[in-house]
């Protein structure tokens, strides 16, 4: 490894050459991209992870775009975003663009989370991977939060209020916690400007470094496939494995396929539903923040939901948040609560493939008990999937540990 | 140098009392930051208190202003909405405003009012900070004496801002400082000293 040295002043081997002695570009390719071995029995569930880059992409662009014509203060940011809808050129798009990707953002990043767990991608030896992913969803939630205060509409301010006082039910500091938050006595310009801060600056930062360390991790260890075995263990004569094709061309390839799918629900989004009835931008954000009047119906955009009905159906505001804390937090700890000895739900029981069947409806229905009005019929509902969503975790090494499994091939497998 | 010329005490002594030193440095360089993020002189300035004119409110009518960016509710009871306060203790979580925090001491007592046909609280859930909405019809059937409802998340209160038993909410809705400069004039933010 000491080419360097012998080559200094032999200008020879071309540019690449130079450049490589300088900076591991060639070898960086290789590693990653073009001799990064990917099982070659991916599916559908494997696009997702490509798309939240896609996403990510999106976010950031049109973001740095909506920076130039908003205005981070409680005078001038709703009229700002309806000069961005009327008056700027192409404004419209790019705002509709940028709320559209936040909801698409969560969409795929949940797919994303429920691949992980159909196939047992967060088990050893992929649990920082799982741990680094659970840090992006945290800080994507801090960023959707406090990207939606800005527009500075009715559920905007109340929205705030709501989320910020939640961190008043802390014991001792809650408090001073929630006045070093807002800035202020009340949710005012001032936190609408440091949220402008953190939605722009901060975050986004915390994001991209995340988003890195995550795949720098995959790659370290390699991806999962939907078999969950480990396609390194069988390698031909130059050590590729036997299982594996090279991320491009191959699954580059296919994933443009994928992007572009998706890019044609996103922009049919874009351009016929931008609200989504109400899902993607509450009507009531449409109203410019009213600090007199709460609107009658409050609730978070719909990625939220599931943890807010949960907060909502603790009859107590410190147990509520901590509750909803853990409801958040939870999924951190999936590779030490899942004792199964295998990975994926192929070769797994009818306990386990219940179990997640029974979650992803909670999880459902949890978003939409969220979005209702807080009547005791939801509220009734309300606790009793949040039990079924605890249950699923804290009751998950138990019925893990006996859950029948099946035997798993050595070689992936080609079925739906 | 040898290695065993090597003081490894002395070696380790010095790494921990560097990182020690450096971690005391970054904590105090992070105090102005955090400090930054308290209110302003400004924000603490503009939080003077408020005349409210309240001459022209009628029995049974409410009006809504704002102190420090809060909401805070100026209620004129009618002889019904107080003769109804005492009817429904047994349900509510303090009714006898036991949590200091929630009210000055003059304003502890039954109608949880410095005059007891006006009732001044803030017009924030101590749950989660929504307003309440005003729900004053009394409905015998329901068990409902007239009240606060929080469309957030369904907490309860009655027209002294007494939290019912069952809800979110932990505590009575918060009584701010006040008092009367006249008859037809209430100060919100300050209860003692010149005007």
């Amino acid at each position: 490894m000491s080419r360097i040295e012998a080559e200094v002043g032999k200008p020879q081997g071309g540019f690449m050459k130079w450049i490589d002695d300088r900076f591991p570009y060639t070898e960086t390719m290789k590693a990653h991209i073009t001799e990064y071995y990917a099982s070659k029995n991916f599916n559908i569930w494997y696009i997702f992870g490509v798309l939240a880059t896609v996403v990510l992409v999106i976010q950031l662009v049109t973001g740095i775009f909506l920076t130039m014509n908003y205005k981070p203060s409680a005078v001038e940011a709703f009229a700002s975003v309806e000069y961005i809808m009327r008056d700027v050129e192409w404004g419209w798009l790019i705002r509709y663009m940028h709320s559209t990707g936040a909801s698409f953002f969560f969409i795929v990043v949940y797919l994303h989370m429920f691949r992980a767990m159909l196939y047992g991608s967060y088990k050893k030896p992929r649990e920082l991977i799982w741990i680094l992913g659970m840090l992006i969803f945290l800080v994507l939630m801090a960023e959707a939060f406090a990207g939606y205060l800005l527009p500075w509409g009715q559920m905007s301010y109340w929205g705030a209020q709501v989320i910020i006082s939640l961190f008043g039910a802390i014991p001792w500091i809650g408090d001073a916690l929630v006045e070093i938050i807002r800035g202020d006595y009340s949710i005012s310009d001032v936190t609408l400007n440091r949220f402008f801060a953190l939605h722009v600056i901060a975050l986004p930062l915390a994001l991209v470094a995340l988003v890195f360390v995550h795949i720098v991790a995959l790659h370290h260890v390699g991806s999962n496939n939907p078999d969950g075995i480990e396609i390194k263990k069988l390698k031909d004569a130059d050590g590729v494995p036997l299982d594996g094709v090279a991320f491009h061309p191959y699954h580059t390839s296919k994933d443009l396929v994928g992007i572009i799918v998706f890019l044609m629900i996103f922009s049919g989004v874009v351009f016929f539903a931008p609200d989504m009835g109400g899902y993607f931008l509450e009507h009531a954000n449409f109203e410019p923040a009213n600090l007199t009047a709460t609107p009658e119906h409050i609730a978070p955009v719909w990625y939220f939901t599931p943890f807010y009905a949960i907060l909502r159906a603790v009859p107590d505001k410190l147990w509520g948040f901590i509750l909803f804390g853990l409801s958040v937090v939870l999924p951190l700890f999936l590779p030490w609560l899942d004792r199964s000895r295998v990975k994926s739900i192929r070769y797994r029981g009818w306990i386990y493939k219940s179990a997640l069947s029974i979650f992803v409806v909670t999880f459902v229905v949890l978003g939409w008990l969220g979005t209702m009005p807080a009547d005791p019929m939801y509220v009734l509902a309300a606790r009793i999937f949040s039990v079924i969503y605890f249950a699923f975790f804290l009751l998950m090494p138990y019925y893990t540990a006996i859950d029948k499994t099946k035997p798993v091939p050595e070689r992936v497998v080609y079925h739906a | 140098m040898n290695e065993d010329d090597l003081d490894r005490n002395r070696r380790h002594f010095l790494t921990i009392a560097t990182a020690v030193t450096g971690l005391a440095g970054a904590g105090l360089a992070a105090i102005p930051f955090i400090s930054s993020l308290k209110p302003s002189a400004r924000a603490q300035a503009l939080g003077a208190p408020v005349e409210v004119p309240i001459g022209s409110l009628q029995p049974g009518e409410m009006i809504r202003v704002l102190w420090r960016g809060k909401l805070v509710f100026v209620l004129r009871r009618t002889k019904g909405m107080l003769s109804l306060l005492q009817n429904h203790d047994d349900v509510l979580r303090d009714p006898e405003s036991k949590v200091v925090e929630q009210q000055p001491p003059y304003a502890a007592n039954a109608t949880r009012s410095v005059k007891p046909e006006y009732l001044v609280v803030e017009g924030s859930c101590t749950h989660l900070g929504c307003a309440p909405l005003e729900d004053f019809p009394v409905r015998p059937a329901e068990e409902w004496d007239g009240g606060f409802f929080c469309p957030c998340h369904g907490s309860k209160f009655d027209l002294a801002g007494r939290v019912y038993k069952g809800v979110p909410a932990p505590t009575n809705l918060r009584v701010p400082p006040h008092r009367f400069v006249r008859d037809d004039l209430v100060l919100i933010g300050q209860d003692s000293g010149a005007a």
